[in-house]
């Protein structure tokens, strides 16, 4: 092997190791796992029968981790609910699936952005620390409606 | 003549010319080439028209119906064509003419390919399969259009088949000796080929056709995600590979100069081999029903697989700056002034991999969790994959094409076809740069992929996407222009007036051509065990917890 070649592989190598030891610090230390990971089914005829899902919506969470469990029905071709108002500084688990086909889920230039998936719910936390209004779209095409599918998430306030 | 020996200077003398009746077989798959180019980028320009909020589509054609028929005849046909079309080529190039078992068995290839295409454009322009290019299910097309894509399938196998038996047949015939390097990357392309499909095929077989047509009633979605991306990241390496053959072997002997070695571009070859397969959920990673950990391990799979990336960008450059000192270049960079800058067979993939130099650097980000999170399913994706498979791959084909069909139909590059091609390589640079430029900026900014001219409801943010998505129509049109020199130019280069001196098809000695291969390199067995082991550790547990876990099935949805 030529030495300037050995240079550069190992430049290049190290730097993918580097990159990648980044990432696995990312993942595991500071809990940046991939969105949706794990597997938690859903039948999705009956998606509306589950308690969870009856009314989807912003509920207090019962845990001490999150403040707020927020759950999303995205179908053909809308979200429920339509519109979702979070206070400042929430830290909130989000919940969705779907009953018809795959769609997706995300909240405009935020890191919240992930696939729904019919028979499986995806979760993602995420803090609220921004005020606005944040737009949420289905970036999977679903269908000939796929890009009337929006909400809106309406950050306001503070806590008090 | 019963046995000719291929060996030595036949390989690489300028004059050896293709068996006149493989080059029919060749010709036959490159006109397939040129016509899905055509409609496919007219399909192209017209989803950028329509993007940019300004043109809406006649006749009832449905944006989706449209964005369907580009992404399939373009990543599928275009593409598969081209390969079988060009290796076939090479195999008969450098191990000699196909006999006529292995010539039957390409065309019948040619003609599964041929009727499956048939069949899936017969279904998605009566709009029964607007489910684009990666039919997800639930969504369901009419069966014929998945019956189409596996004839497709089996017709690349059947193909890919004659040409390692040819390849095989050189090395029993010629025991003991290298065989040529081209051949073996064709065997490794196709070797990958063979084992990545069984995903897609599996899938299609078992679930899409039975499924579609009535014959069961579910069809397990999370199942078939992971098969079609087991395929389907692969498949992008299936494109690449034969961009990478005429990098390493032809470019060196287009500027006149012997490639740099041998070994590494075998070694980068294996490693595409091992690599390419286990790390399809990198496409999945934020996606439910795989867990975390595995989602992990094969983001550092994908990571392996950029080295041979690497060992091919130093490789090339190595190549050209050997050249350009050659021509009395000093300096640290005077050789890149050097280049045969008037020369379209150099220049068309060289622009393509200045393209790659971007391309692969959004390669990685995509592949890394966190940031993927960031990006994935805006339409910077798009933008991505228009400066990898859309830049490089493509205007290597087109480079490959500019001596490949003359070869064939026993023509030459004349000077004015030649500047034809320098046109092509600078116009398709520019209308690519503006358009995935500004798919990789709006998709920043969040806006999605696989989507028709929307406004949301007013929101501000999706209004400041709009001005991106005129750049791109922008750089749609331009495209457009460099997509009618292409096929003029190729028609051309099909019908020129014969010559008396043939087009060369370039293949270069290497500095290292006498040194012996390392004795594992073409270790078949070994190779497939240590491909099937990695796909093993990458996919057992994913696949199995999808059974385990019992997710629900789907039944079917016409929602266009």
């Amino acid at each position: 092997m030529h030495k300037y070649e050995k240079i550069w592989l190992t430049f290049g190598t190290s730097a993918l190791v580097i990159f990648l030891v980044i990432l696995g610090i990312s993942a595991v230390h500071q809990g940046h796992s991939p969105a949706a990971s794990g597997i938690e089914t859903i039948n999705p005829e009956h998606v509306r029968d589950d308690a969870r899902f009856k009314e989807p919506g912003l509920y207090e969470s019962d845990t001490d981790e999150y403040d707020y469990e927020l759950y999303f029905v995205a179908s053909a071709f809308q979200y429920e609910p339509r519109e979702v108002e979070i206070p400042k500084g929430s830290r909130v688990r989000i919940h969705v699936t779907t009953p018809d086909v795959i769609h997706g889920f995300e909240i405009a230039q935020t890191n919240v952005n992930m696939m729904v998936e019919p028979g499986l719910i995806s979760k993602y936390t995420a803090n609220f620390n921004k005020e606005g209004e944040f737009l949420i779209i289905c970036n999977e095409y679903c269908g000939v409606g796929h890009t009337d599918m929006t909400s809106l998430i309406k950050v306001t306030g503070g806590e008090e | 003549m019963s046995v000719q020996n291929y060996t030595g200077n036949m390989i690489f003398d300028k004059n050896t010319i293709i068996d006149p009746k493989d080059g029919r077989l060749v010709l036959a798959n490159m006109i397939w080439v040129i016509v899905a180019l055509l409609i496919g980028g007219t399909a192209g320009l017209l989803q950028t028209l329509v993007r940019s909020g300004q043109f809406e589509l006649p006749f009832g054609i449905g944006y989706y119906q449209l964005l369907t028929l580009h992404g399939v005849i373009l990543a599928l046909v275009l593409t598969f064509f081209f390969i079988m079309g060009f290796q076939t080529a090479a195999v008969s190039r450098v191990c000699g003419p196909l006999n006529k078992t292995e010539r039957r068995l390409g065309w019948i290839g040619f003609w599964f390919m041929t009727v499956g295409t048939l069949m899936a454009a017969a279904m998605i322009a009566t709009n029964q399969a607007s489910v684009l290019y990666t039919f997800y299910a639930p969504l369901q097309a009419h069966g014929l259009f998945y019956v189409g894509l596996t004839l497709v399938v089996i017709g690349t196998w059947l193909t890919a088949t004659s040409q390692i038996i040819r390849y095989q047949r050189w090395r029993s015939e010629n025991k003991g000796q290298k065989s040529p390097l081209l051949a073996f990357m064709v065997a490794v392309n196709n070797v990958m080929w063979y084992v990545c499909t069984l995903g897609v095929a599996s899938m299609t077989l078992f679930q899409f056709i039975p499924w579609s047509f009535g014959w069961i009633e579910t069809i397990n979605v999370k199942l078939t995600r992971t098969l079609f991306w087991y395929f389907g990241h692969a498949l992008v390496y299936f494109w690449l590979l034969p961009a990478y053959m005429v990098w390493y072997v032809s470019i060196p002997k287009i500027v006149g100069i012997k490639g740099f070695s041998d070994k590494l571009a075998r070694l980068s070859f294996v490693l595409f081999l091992f690599f390419s397969i286990p790390v399809g959920i990198h496409h999945q990673l934020v996606e439910p029903g795989i867990d975390a950990f595995w989602k992990g391990l094969q983001v550092i799979l994908t990571f392996m697989v950029i080295v041979p990336s690497l060992i091919t960008a130093f490789s090339l450059f190595a190549t050209f700056e050997t050249y350009g000192r050659k021509q009395g270049a000093t300096g640290l960079l005077d050789w890149f002034k050097k280049l045969p800058w008037k020369d379209a067979r150099f220049v068309l993939p060289f622009v393509g991999m200045l393209f790659f130099i971007p391309g692969g650097l959004g390669g990685i980000i995509n592949a890394s969790g966190q940031m993927n999170q960031l990006v994935h399913n805006t339409i910077w994706i798009v933008g991505h994959f228009h400066i990898t498979v859309g830049a490089p791959v493509i205007l290597t084909y087109f480079g490959a094409m500019m001596f490949l069909l003359p070869h064939i139909t026993g023509k030459r590059i004349s000077s004015s076809m030649n500047t034809m091609g320098l046109w092509l390589a600078y116009t398709w640079a520019l209308g690519m740069g503006i358009m995935s430029m500004a798919m990789h900026i709006v998709g920043l900014k969040g806006a999605p992929r696989r989507s028709t001219f929307s406004e949301y409801g007013g929101h501000e943010l999706a209004q400041e996407w709009i001005s991106y998505q005129m750049m791109q129509a922008v750089g749609g049109v331009f495209l457009f222009i460099a997509i009618i020199i292409a096929v003029t130019l190729f028609v051309q280069l099909i019908m020129g007036p014969p010559s008396a001196e043939v087009e060369e098809f370039p293949v270069a000695k290497f500095l290292d051509e006498d040194v012996k291969n390392v004795g594992w390199i073409e270790n078949w067995r070994l190779l497939v065990i240590i491909t099937v082991f990695l796909v093993l550790i990458a996919y057992t547990m994913p696949i199995s917890q999808i059974f385990t876990e019992n997710i629900a099935g789907s039944k079917g949805y016409k929602f266009w």
